[in-house]
C-alpha cells in the first residue's frame, strides 16, 4: 500500500546536473507527473539546458527540443502546429523556460502564441534571476534582492523595483486558463496541471522554483523557503480562469515577510524600514488579490 | 501534357512553388517586399487549396524558430523574408542549419537601412553567408517557382539536411509580372515523396535535440559534418537540376549557369535578375565582335569554386559585380571568385553597384565589360571599386 | 557520435552517478519513520525509491502495512530536502567524512 499524494509515475530521472536542493527540477518532476508520456517539451536557454546533462546525456522520459533564449512561445507554437497537420492532437506540447526567458527575453513570443490561442502549456520556472548566468537581475527578481547586477555596495544598489506579475499580464491576454504555483504545494500545482489538461488554448503556469545557489539559501530549506513565500503572502496560490480569479490557498498561520527574508542571503542588506515599506507592498498586492477574486467572482452568470 | 500558365510575379511564383510542395506549416511576418507570398499563401488557405497550417507569427525570428520546431516535429516548412527579417532571423539561421534542417525560405533581396530602402541588393542574404544555409539566386518568376520544388528535393536529400535560401530580387522579380508555368501536382508529387524524417520529436523516443556539447564532445565532428553536407550539395544541386529537367522540362544550370562562354576572353560573374540585362549586353557585344561572356552563380553557398575555376582558368581576365557591400574590403562574390582563381594569372576585378535598388543599366554593364576587356589588354588598375555612384564621370 | 547528422541526446543520465557530490548522507531511521513519503515527494533528483513495506522494521503495525522510503546512495546529493521536510525528524544527515572514517 502506498502513501502518496502525487502521481507515482517519474519521468524525470535521477544523474542529472542540476545543484543540490534545486527547485527548478522538482518543478519540472511535478509537471511530467501530471502531464505523463504523451509529451513533447521545449526548453529554451536556462538552467534547465543544462540540467539534463552534457551530450549524449539525457534526463527526460520525454523528447525535447532545446531552443535559443527567446523563442519558446514560437516553439511551442511550431510543435503544436506541426502535430496538428500529422492529425496528432493528444500531445501535450510544453515550454518550459526560466523567468528572463519568459517574462524579459521571452516575452514577446510567449505574447504572440498565447494571443493566438495556441494550445500549449507554458511553465515558467521562477527563480527570480539570470540563475544559469550567474545570479543576474531579471524583471522577476523581487524588491529588495542582491544580485550580481544588482549589487548592494556602497550606495545600496540593490533591486529596487517591483517584480513583473506575468499571470497578470497572461490574464490581459484573455488566455483560458493561467495560475501559479510552488514547488512546496506540488498537489496544488499537479491539479491545476490537471485542470489544463481539460482546457484548449494555451495554460500559463507561473511556478515559483527556489534558486539555494542565487539566493544565498541553504539547500535543505529550498521547499521551506518557497512555502513561507506563499504563507507571507509573497507569492500567493491562485489562478485565473477566463478572467475568473480563484485563490487556490488560503495561508493558514500568520507569516512575516521578515521570516520569509530571514532565511535567505539575498536580503540579508535590507533594514527593518526597508521590510517594513515591502511588507506594505505586500499586504496591499493581497488586499487587491482578495478584491479581484470578490469582484471577478461576483461577474459570473447564474 | 497538360501545360497550365499563368500570368505571375515573382512573389506568387514563391507562393505556388511551397503550395505545389505540399508544405505542411507555414510560419510567417510581413516585410515589403516579401509580404505577397505569404498573402498569396493565406489566400490559398482561405480558399481550401493548401492544406497546410499558417502560424501568423509576432516576428521573423519567431518565423524561423516556429519553422524549426515544426521541422523538427518531422513536417515540411516554409517561409519567407526580406532585409531586415531576414537580419532579425539572423540567431535562428545558425540553429536550422545546426539541426540540420530542410527548412527552405524565400527571400526577396531587399536593401538594409539606414536609410531605409526597399528596394534591391543582395546585402541581407550575402550578410547571411556564414550561417550553413544553401543560397541559391535566381533570375526570373519560373526559375523561382522551379527553384523552390528543386530546394526541397535537394534539402532533404539524407547526404545534405540543409536548409534553403531561395532569393529573388525585390521588385524586379517580386512585384512584376511574367508568364510562369505551373507544374501539374501529380509530377510534383512524384518529384517531391512526402516528408518523413529519420528523427523527430516524438513521445514514444524520448530523445534531446540540441543539448550542450563539451569541448571534448563531438561540436566539431557535427560541424564538419556539416561542411561535408554543403560539399555533397554542390553535386546534388547540379543533379537536382538535370532531373528536374527531365521531369519538367526546364534547367538553370545548377550551381552555375553559363552564358556564351565559347571562346570567351573576358568573362564577367554575376547573381540575380541583373544577370538577363547583363546577358543582352553580352549579345550585343558578341555582335561588335568582342569575346566576352557571362557567368551566373545560382549557389554562393555552397560555392561551386571546383566547377568555376575550370569554367575561369584559361579566360584573358574576369570582372566580378556585387549587388552587396563589405566596408573595408571589395564584395564577397569578387572575394570568393578571386580566391577560387589564386594561383592563375587571370586578372580578377570586383565592381559593386545596384545598392539601394540603384538602377544597373545596359549602359553600366556595358562600361564595366570594356574595363574588364582593358585590364585583360593592360593589366589591373585596381582590386575594386564602386560603379554608378552620382557624379562619377567614368561610370 | 550517433548516426544522426546532429547531436541528439539518447543516453539515461542515470549513468551519471551524482552520489559523489555528497557531503551529508541522509539516513532514514526507520523505527521512526511513519511511511508519509513526503521526503520521496520533494526529492529534486529524484532519488529517494518507494519499496516494499516489508523491507524495513516500522514503528507499529499500521504503518507496516505501508511501502517504505528508501534512499538511493548512487543520486542522492544530500540537498537534505528530506530531512528538513520530514515531519517526524526520523532523517538524519550525517557527515560523509565521519561514515568512511
Amino acid at each position: 500500500m502506498k502513501n502518496l499524494t502525487i502521481p507515482e509515475e517519474e519521468y524525470m530521472l535521477p544523474g542529472h546536473t542540476a545543484c543540490l536542493g534545486c527547485g527548478a527540477t522538482l518543478a519540472m518532476r511535478y509537471t511530467l507527473k501530471a502531464l505523463g508520456k504523451n509529451t513533447i517539451i521545449t526548453i529554451p536557454a536556462c538552467c534547465w539546458a543544462v540540467i539534463p546533462g552534457v551530450y549524449p546525456s539525457r534526463t527526460l522520459e520525454v523528447p525535447l527540443l532545446y531552443t535559443a533564449f527567446e523563442v519558446t512561445g514560437a516553439a511551442v507554437s511550431g510543435i503544436r502546429q506541426a502535430l496538428s497537420a500529422k492529425g496528432i492532437e493528444d500531445v501535450n506540447v510544453v515550454g518550459f523556460a526560466g523567468d528572463g526567458g519568459t517574462a524579459d527575453i521571452g516575452i514577446q513570443s510567449l505574447s504572440g502564441a498565447v494571443e493566438r490561442g495556441e494550445d500549449i502549456f507554458y511553465i515558467m520556472y521562477d527563480n527570480e534571476a539570470y540563475m544559469n548566468t550567474g545570479i543576474q537581475r531579471s524583471s522577476s527578481t523581487p524588491k529588495g534582492a542582491w544580485t550580481t547586477t544588482t549589487q548592494v555596495g556602497k550606495v545600496r544598489d540593490w533591486k529596487k523595483e517591483k517584480k513583473k506579475n506575468m499571470v497578470e499580464i497572461m490574464a490581459a491576454h484573455g488566455i483560458p486558463y493561467t495560475a501559479t504555483a510552488s514547488i512546496a504545494f506540488p498537489e496544488d500545482f499537479i491539479k491545476k496541471l490537471e485542470k489544463g489538461k481539460k482546457i484548449k488554448g494555451p495554460k500559463f503556469y507561473h511556478v515559483f522554483s527556489t534558486c539555494p545557489t542565487g539566493w544565498l539559501v541553504s539547500p535543505n530549506k529550498s521547499v521551506e523557503v518557497a512555502r513561507l513565500a506563499v504563507d507571507s503572502k509573497v507569492f500567493p496560490l491562485y489562478e485565473v480562469e477566463n478572467g475568473i480569479y480563484n485563490i487556490t490557498y488560503m495561508p493558514k498561520k500568520e507569516v512575516s515577510v521578515k521570516e520569509y527574508f530571514s532565511l535567505q542571503g539575498r536580503f540579508r542588506h535590507l533594514t527593518e524600514d526597508e521590510i517594513n515599506e515591502i511588507q506594505k507592498e505586500v499586504d496591499e498586492s493581497w488586499r487587491i488579490l482578495i478584491e479581484k477574486e470578490k469582484w471577478s467572482k461576483s461577474l459570473i452568470k447564474v | 501534357m497538360i501545360f497550365m500558365m499563368k500570368m505571375l510575379t515573382g512573389n506568387y511564383a514563391s507562393a505556388w512553388g511551397a503550395k505545389l510542395a505540399r508544405v505542411k506549416v507555414v510560419a510567417a511576418y510581413p516585410i515589403t517586399p516579401q509580404t505577397t507570398i505569404v498573402e498569396k499563401i493565406a489566400e490559398f488557405i482561405a480558399n481550401g487549396e493548401f492544406e497546410g497550417r499558417y502560424i501568423r507569427v509576432e516576428s521573423e525570428h519567431s518565423a524561423m524558430a516556429a519553422c524549426i520546431a515544426a521541422e523538427n516535429t518531422g513536417v515540411r516548412t516554409f517561409t519567407a523574408t526580406s532585409s531586415q527579417g531576414l537580419a532579425l532571423m539572423h540567431e535562428m539561421l545558425h540553429w536550422a542549419s545546426g539541426a540540420r534542417l530542410p527548412i527552405v525560405m524565400s527571400v526577396v533581396n531587399r536593401a538594409l537601412g539606414p536609410p531605409w530602402s526597399i528596394w534591391s541588393d543582395q546585402q541581407d542574404t550575402i550578410s547571411q553567408r556564414d550561417t550553413g544555409w544553401i543560397q541559391i539566386y535566381t533570375e526570373n518568376n519560373q526559375e523561382v517557382l522551379d527553384s523552390i520544388i528543386m530546394a526541397y528535393r535537394i534539402a532533404e536529400n539524407e547526404n545534405v539536411l540543409l536548409p534553403i535560401m531561395v532569393i529573388e530580387d525585390a521588385f524586379i522579380l517580386s512585384h512584376t509580372m511574367e508568364p510562369v508555368e505551373i507544374p501539374e501536382q501529380e509530377k510534383v508529387d512524384m518529384f517531391l515523396p512526402e516528408y518523413d524524417p529519420r528523427y523527430k520529436l516524438d513521445p514514444a523516443v524520448p530523445m534531446g535535440f540540441g543539448s550542450l556539447v563539451m569541448p571534448e564532445g563531438p561540436f566539431m565532428e557535427y560541424k564538419f559534418k556539416g561542411q561535408e553536407a554543403m560539399e555533397n550539395a554542390m553535386n546534388i544541386i547540379d543533379e537536382v537540376d538535370m532531373l528536374y529537367k527531365e521531369n519538367f522540362g526546364r534547367s538553370y544550370g545548377g550551381t552555375v549557369e553559363e552564358y556564351r562562354l565559347d571562346g570567351a576572353e573576358n568573362v564577367l560573374v554575376i547573381m540575380g535578375s541583373v544577370a538577363s540585362t547583363a546577358k543582352d549586353v553580352v549579345d550585343k557585344l558578341r555582335n561588335e565582335g568582342k569575346n566576352v561572356g557571362l557567368v551566373r552563380i545560382r549557389s554562393f553557398r555552397p560555392f561551386p569554386y571546383k566547377r568555376l575555376r575550370y569554367i575561369l582558368k584559361n579566360r584573358k581576365s574576369v570582372g566580378v559585380f556585387d549587388r552587396s557591400y563589405t566596408f573595408g574590403y571589395g564584395g564577397a562574390l569578387f572575394t570568393e571568385v578571386r580566391s577560387t582563381l589564386y594561383g592563375l594569372s587571370t586578372p580578377v576585378k570586383g565592381y559593386i553597384g545596384g545598392l539601394g535598388g540603384r538602377d544597373i543599366t545596359t549602359g553600366l554593364l556595358e562600361k564595366i565589360f570594356m574595363d574588364i576587356i582593358r585590364i585583360g589588354n593592360e593589366g589591373i588598375d585596381r582590386d575594386y571599386e564602386w560603379v554608378g555612384l552620382i557624379g562619377d564621370k567614368r561610370w | 557520435m550517433n548516426e544522426f547528422p546532429t547531436p541528439i541526446a539518447t543516453v539515461p543520465s542515470t549513468s551519471n552517478k551524482t552520489g559523489g557530490w555528497r557531503t551529508f548522507r541522509p539516513v532514514i531511521l526507520y523505527d521512526k519513520c511513519i511511511r508519509c513519503m513526503i521526503c520521496w515527494k520533494f526529492c529534486p533528483e529524484p532519488a529517494i525509491k518507494i519499496v516494499s513495506a516489508e523491507k524495513y522494521q516500522a514503528k507499529n503495525a499500521a504503518i507496516a502495512k505501508l511501502d517504505a522510503p528508501e534512499i538511493d546512495y548512487d543520486y542522492c546529493k544530500g540537498c537534505g530536502i528530506c530531512a528538513n521536510e520530514c515531519p517526524v525528524k526520523c532523517i538524519d544527515m550525517v557527515f560523509e567524512e565521519k561514515l568512511e572514517g
